[in-house]
């Protein structure tokens, strides 16, 4: 017997799939990471006012060891990009980055000899949220996007190899 | 007796120049004499408070100055004539902000550093406040104070070759990256 559930767009895979993302999806917990007044307006939309909790970004993560989504609101320094390759190399599997605002995306007004010129040239990023900064409303927008992109993942199917593997050894 | 009185009084002849505009007193003091004009100031004068310490890059300012002088040396050698003996002020200023809490008097101190000898003395032995502004003239000018107790860069990165504030570095820099060798496995 073959196995059809693994192999094909089979029930187990697809069911235990979306089991996964829905998990994943309903706790991206974030990581604050608030270098500038982009900071700010994160702040905001973590508090009571716009909550952000209410989609799952229920526990603010003050380590990047718990964390699943890294948001970066404001300026990154030349002198701080290390800091910022070392907590996105911290941060555990799977793991997913909103860059907010100008400065994050490219660097912003400060077209300067101290500042990065955005992000996406030091790790990989998932959503960009244009402003200076942006509203709140911008960064709850850009966590509902994601939230979609993580529920369009295949987490298993990339394992697929490895899986008919282990399946082949059982049998 | 008005405060510009007072200053002259106490300089006596290190006082290079005085200026007032709008009620703020700037005065010009030699280099090689900073620290003991300082000293007095803070001792006779009653300045016990040093706000801030900057420096300042005139580069475009005296580059017209330089050229127009270097022509008519020429010129001069031409004709055989001595004129143009008219001389070039020095590149980078030091600007030093004084205070007076008891009488809420402020004065300027600038010194003059020429680009050939980027060197003055630390007074960090006066104001315990001037270490850091002190290192940020350093990092940004490349003015060495001597005898500062830690001259390391401040704002940027310790392997940073470069002295950005000066006028001839670009604004967007020269592509200069930090990296620091983490073990990521
Ligand atoms: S994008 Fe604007 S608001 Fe955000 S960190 Fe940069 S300057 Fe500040």
């Amino acid at each position: 017997m073959k196995f059809q559930a693994i192999q094909g767009e089979g029930w187990l895979l697809t069911k235990a799939e979306q089991l996964i993302n829905w998990g994943r999806s309903r706790s991206p917990w974030p990581f604050p990471y608030g270098t500038a007044c982009c900071g700010i307006e994160l702040m905001c939309a973590l508090a009571s006012g716009y909550d952000m909790a209410r989609f799952g970004a229920e526990r603010v993560a003050f380590t990047p060891r718990q964390c699943d989504v890294l948001i970066e609101a404001g300026t990154i320094t030349k002198k701080m990009v290390p800091v910022l390759k070392r907590i996105y190399a911290q941060m555990a599997e799977p793991k997913w980055v909103i860059a907010v605002g100008a400065c994050a995306c490219s660097g912003g007004v400060f077209r300067t000899y101290s500042t990065q010129q955005g992000i996406g040239s030091v790790i990989p990023v998932d959503i960009y949220i244009p402003g200076c900064p942006p509203r709140p409303e911008g960064i709850l927008y850009a966590l509902l996007k994601l939230i979609d992109k993580i529920e369009a993942d295949h987490p298993l199917y990339k394992q697929r190899p490895k899986l008919i593997e282990a399946l082949e050894a059982y049998k | 007796m008005s405060l510009k009185d007072r200053v002259a009084d106490i300089l006596g002849k290190d006082l290079v120049a005085l200026n007032e505009f709008r009620g703020d007193l700037c005065i010009e003091v030699p280099k090689g004499r900073i620290v003991q004009v300082l000293a007095k100031l803070k001792e006779e004068g009653g300045f016990d408070f040093l706000s801030d310490l900057f420096g300042v890059d005139n580069l475009d300012l005296y580059a017209k100055a330089a050229k127009k002088k270097k022509k008519s040396q020429e010129e001069s050698e031409d004709t055989g004539e001595t004129k143009g003996k008219e001389s070039v002020q020095p590149r980078f200023e030091v600007i030093y902000l004084l205070l007076s809490l008891s009488t809420n008097e402020r004065l300027q101190v600038m010194v003059r550093v020429p680009e050939d000898d980027l060197e003055l003395p630390t007074v960090t032995g006066l104001w315990k406040a001037a270490n850091w502004p002190e290192r940020e003239v350093f990092d940004m000018f490349g003015i060495r104070f001597k005898g500062h107790p830690n001259l390391r860069r401040l704002l940027m990165w310790d392997e940073f070759q470069d002295h950005p504030l000066r006028k001839d570095y670009p604004l967007e820099g020269k592509g200069e990256e930090r990296h620091l060798n983490y073990d990521i496995a």
